[in-house]
């Protein structure tokens, strides 16, 4: 049997919240593939990619969802659920928080280009996926 | 004129992505190598029928003195995170290679879609490189 290292099957639960971002999933489901306890799964996946799982999960969502604001004329509210999350109010709170604009805003900043390269989908998930902001930031730059 | 003949990809285990490259992927060896005087160095390339002129080379992560125990581990970590590079693969039909090699078992991290550029799909090998399968579509000369 061939080594493992562990990071490997941390890339499996990451490789999962991008494949099934649209599906009620959680950090509870990334650990099961992973297969490694919540808590320590959580430690682990921080360590190896500098972020939470939730935070990666989320962003990937929020990545999504910009994707679909700047390329469709679905509702938010449409957009919210397909990306996977349960409540408009909190993606709507998330979204502004992350992109510094609310949902609407960013669509009419964005128009749609059809005349953009056409840089491979996997490039642009992987750029396109914001910088998760919370409301600590300040006190970490503070403290830094 | 230059050509391109070989790139490299990092592999947690020669005989494991040998394995996967030729079984599941359906590739074939282009050269298996071992060099006893060079501490078992084994040169092994892959690459699909019909392509013989460029090959994938999968290379065993060395340890020292060519490469220290540290710097090894971080590109075994590096390789394990999925950081260490993609193989872009493209295919005359993307849903019917997907089925195929789903078939024989290769976990697919992106189902076929349908994109501006053509169909595409990805998928990793078991060291976790990235893979992606591409059906291109033809574009209108400009």
């Amino acid at each position: 049997m061939a080594y493992v290292p562990p990071a490997r099957h941390l890339l499996r639960a990451r490789d999962l919240a991008d494949a099934r971002y649209f599906e009620p999933l959680g950090v509870d489901d990334l650990a099961r593939a992973a297969g490694l306890s919540r808590a320590h799964f959580s430690r682990e996946f921080r360590r190896a990619f500098g972020e939470s799982p939730h935070a990666y999960l989320l962003t990937r969502r929020l990545e999504r969802a910009a994707a679909l604001l700047r390329t469709t004329d679905r509702s938010v509210a449409d957009i919210c659920f397909s990306v996977g999350l349960q409540s408009v109010g909190s993606f709507t709170t998330s979204f502004t928080r992350t992109f510094e604009m609310s949902p609407t805003a960013y669509r009419a900043a964005f128009p749609p280009a059809a005349d953009r390269a056409l840089i491979p989908t996997c490039v642009l998930r992987v750029y396109g996926r914001p910088q998760n902001r919370t409301f600590r930031e300040d006190k970490v730059a503070a403290r830094a | 004129m230059i050509r391109i003949a070989n790139a490299q990809l990092w592999v947690h285990d020669q005989d494991e992505a040998l394995a996967f490259y030729t079984k599941k992927l359906g590739m074939q060896v282009r050269s298996d190598v071992t060099l006893p005087e060079m501490g078992n160095f084994r040169w092994l390339t892959v690459s699909p029928p019909g392509q013989e002129d460029v090959a994938i080379v999968l290379m065993a992560i060395p340890g020292p003195p060519v490469m220290d125990e540290e710097t090894a581990k971080q590109v075994r970590d590096l390789v394990a995170k999925g950081f260490a590079g993609t193989v872009f693969l493209t295919t005359d039909d993307c849903q019917a290679s997907y089925e195929e090699l789903k078939g024989r078992g290769v976990e697919f991290t992106e189902t076929p879609e349908e994109r501006p550029y053509g169909v595409d799909s990805a998928f990793r090998d078991p060291s976790g490189n990235s893979i992606r399968l591409t059906q291109v579509r033809e574009m209108a000369a400009v």
